[in-house]
């Protein structure tokens, strides 16, 4: 049963047919996967405050209605040092169209991984797994599966993407958690059948897997339009 | 709804057959199962008279004897009238041919044949289609007796979306000896669509394979389609057409742009092993395959010729299909050397491809053949036979088999398809082997044999 927070974000989101992303991040929490500290705020001072017990390097993103693809817009700033960068970043995210606030970071590092749904005319739910990160579109080393994943499905995700190699550990790089990446597709699972009639697409990109554990740097939810 | 009914009527209407037009797709479909088929045909014309000098009913009400199934050929305004006639005599189903419905915008006109249907419990396939094809019972489709090409009673049964398409398939099917149980054009597939037939055919003893010709499912149709293929455990292959979309634009996620229609399509029916042709040169030997055998390969191959070049480029084609061709033993290559003809012993190559060389005889394949399925290494056979060595005999595909039998080990076979070559392309046919016109082709058999396993 989807929880009340979730519903209710889903929909106020409606109005301009998304869910921004610290509301993305906190359904993404709510449902028990892992998400960056971070503080979504429109005052400096108080982001600049959360920094000092985060510590540096952080990542700060614009929130905005009108801004979707935040990378195209120039809208994400990583390796953010120190407080006069965070200023800087902070003007410049200020003037961009819509703004509604800022959100900065913990920066994470591990291998960048794409986790996805769609909601398929033909077959309803769907999942993708596969690269993440900005190359994404053009590697599209890709799995998609119809949802619910049962276990072998979440198995052979794993087994047939085409850099099975990197999330094992390529050339004596560190392996990934894979116990972790599978309880991860396991829930998302679930939640895109318990939203179904809601969504349109969901990206969570990058989803950054180390050997420690998985954690969803960014989520957009697009939503179906009309209410349901 | 129960379509049982649908496939073997003792007796037929076909309504709307005209008394001025021969090549009326209903006097056609009249004429063809009067003539050839089994099944006892009434003619049946609003305006009622004579044809061919039998009477023909106003209504389907009139005929005097107990009437199994209509195949309704009027303009598209008559047939929900025409159905409730048919409903009210008792007539247990229809094959809608009549065109006009939903393909040209009269969605409404088709949504009234599909509330009659559900009121009544009265199945019907169509419109806008072909029918069915289950001979030697009867056959709907309006192609004249003397043009259709039949192919032989088998397994396979396909369902297509389109009549065109279907045909096609039946010349392709009959051209590789390929086996028939039933043909389905569904047309618009107003209420039986191919989750229904797929329901049925599960369970059709005379179908153990299906194949579908599909160019798109309704909303979560597909869903539903292969969940049912995996309940059904016959191999159930498919092809779809409009893989491209010139519609998709750009999205405003990775998802869904990477996600596109297509990819979604090919990837949830590999999900749950409904087997995809990527196009008709893999259809028709994957229902040929599958006529033959059930149980998926891993993929080690092992490949035996009588020449050297027909091996390499099996190898070449299994490697890049995703095959593998694993090196033979040194022991066990001693030991195959041992059961060859002395002749051959020395100019053989034993690794995998197995060459017996031009001078090879029947016993050789027999023996080379034998050994290949009982090594663990191999998982399937690929057999090259060149008819124009004269060591071999048309004899190899009956002796073949035997050892498929026994091991249980596929062979595919390969025999240039010409006139003169016919009796050793038989002599595999008829032992439930299957056997390709190209070396391409027979590794389009093993393929999908692999395939089938995957996930």
């Amino acid at each position: 049963m989807l929880k009340e927070e979730i519903k209710d974000i889903i929909k106020h989101s409606k109005l301009w047919g998304w869910v921004l992303e610290p509301d993305a991040k906190r359904i993404i929490s709510s449902i028990g996967l892992e998400v960056p500290r971070y503080i979504y705020t429109k005052d400096l001072e108080q982001a600049i405050h959360f920094v000092g017990e985060i510590g540096y390097p952080v990542v700060a993103k614009v929130v905005s209605p009108k801004i979707i693809h935040k990378s195209e817009k120039k809208g994400v700033e990583v390796g953010i040092k120190d407080d006069k960068g965070l200023r800087k970043v902070f003007n410049r995210f200020y003037k961009m169209e819509g703004f509604s606030g800022i959100l900065v970071e913990q920066m994470f590092r591990g291998l960048e991984l794409i986790i996805g749904a769609k909601n398929d005319y033909q077959f309803g739910p769907v999942i993708l797994f596969g690269l993440g990160g900005i190359w994404t579109e053009i590697y599209r080393d890709i799995i998609l599966k119809m949802a619910p994943l049962r276990p072998k499905d979440i198995d052979n995700m794993t087994k047939c993407l085409k850099a099975r190699p990197i999330l094992e550990g390529y050339r004596g790089a560190p392996k990934i958690n894979l116990e972790e990446l599978n309880r991860l597709l396991n829930i998302f699972s679930d939640f895109v059948m318990e939203i179904e009639n809601d969504f349109e697409s969901i990206d969570l990109n990058p989803v950054i897997c180390s050997t420690e554990k998985c954690i969803i740097a960014d989520a957009r939810i697009i939503l179906k339009k009309g209410y349901s | 709804m129960d379509i049982s009914n649908l496939f073997n009527p003792k007796s037929l209407a076909v309504i709307g057959i005209s008394l001025t037009n021969e090549r009326h797709p209903a006097n056609v479909i009249y004429n063809k199962n009067k003539f050839r088929l089994q099944v006892n045909v009434f003619p049946v014309n609003e305006k009622g008279g004579l044809y061919q000098g039998e009477k023909v009913y106003s209504s389907v009400m009139d005929i005097p004897q107990k009437v199994d199934l209509a195949v309704i050929v009027t303009r598209a305004e008559a047939v929900a009238g025409v159905m409730v006639d048919c409903i009210k005599a008792g007539i247990k189903g229809a094959i809608i041919i009549s065109g006009g419905f939903a393909e040209v915008g009269n969605k409404d006109l088709q949504d009234r044949l599909v509330t009659i249907a559900k009121e009544n419990d009265f199945p019907f396939i169509g419109p806008n289609c072909l029918g069915i094809y289950s001979y030697p019972f009867y056959d709907t489709f309006f192609v004249p007796s003397e043009r259709i090409v039949r192919p032989e009673k088998g397994k396979v049964t396909i369902v297509s979306q389109s009549g065109g398409i279907l045909v096609d398939y039946m010349v392709k099917l009959a051209e590789e000896g390929v086996g028939l149980a039933k043909a389905v054009s569904i047309g618009n597939k107003a209420l039986i669509g191919e989750i229904e037939l797929l329901e049925y055919f599960a369970k059709d003893q005379e179908t153990q394979v299906i194949a579908f010709y599909i160019e798109g499912f309704g909303k979560g149709e597909g869903r539903n389609f292969v969940r049912k293929v995996e309940e059904c455990g016959k191999p159930v292959i498919v092809l779809k057409a409009g893989k491209t979309s010139y519609g998709i634009q750009a999205v405003a996620s990775h998802t869904a742009t990477m996600a596109g229609d297509y990819n979604v399509f090919s990837s949830v029916l590999a999900q749950y092993r409904v087997l995809e042709a990527k196009d008709e040169y893999e259809l028709v030997p994957f229902c040929e395959v599958f006529s033959c055998y059930k149980k998926s390969i891993v993929g080690n191959i092992g490949i035996i010729t009588g020449s050297g070049g027909h091996g390499a480029m099996a190898v070449d084609l299994c490697l890049s299909h995703g095959l593998s061709v694993p090196l033979i033993s040194e022991s066990d290559q001693m030991e195959i050397r041992g059961k060859i003809s002395n002749k051959i012993q020395s100019i053989a190559s034993l690794k995998n491809p197995i060459d017996l060389t031009g001078s090879a005889m029947d016993d050789d394949f027999v023996a080379a053949a034998r050994f290949l399925s009982e090594i663990e290494e191999i998982d399937c056979l690929l057999v090259l036979l060149l008819p124009y060595l004269p060591g071999i005999s048309s004899d190899l595909g009956a002796r073949l088999s035997q050892i498929y039998r026994q091991s249980g080990k596929p062979i595919v076979a390969y025999v240039p398809h010409v006139d003169k070559f016919m009796m050793f392309v038989e002599g595999f046919q008829l032992n439930q082997i299957p056997v390709a016109h190209s070396i391409e082709e027979a590794v389009h058999m093993v393929v999908a044999l692999k395939r089938f396993g995957e996930c």
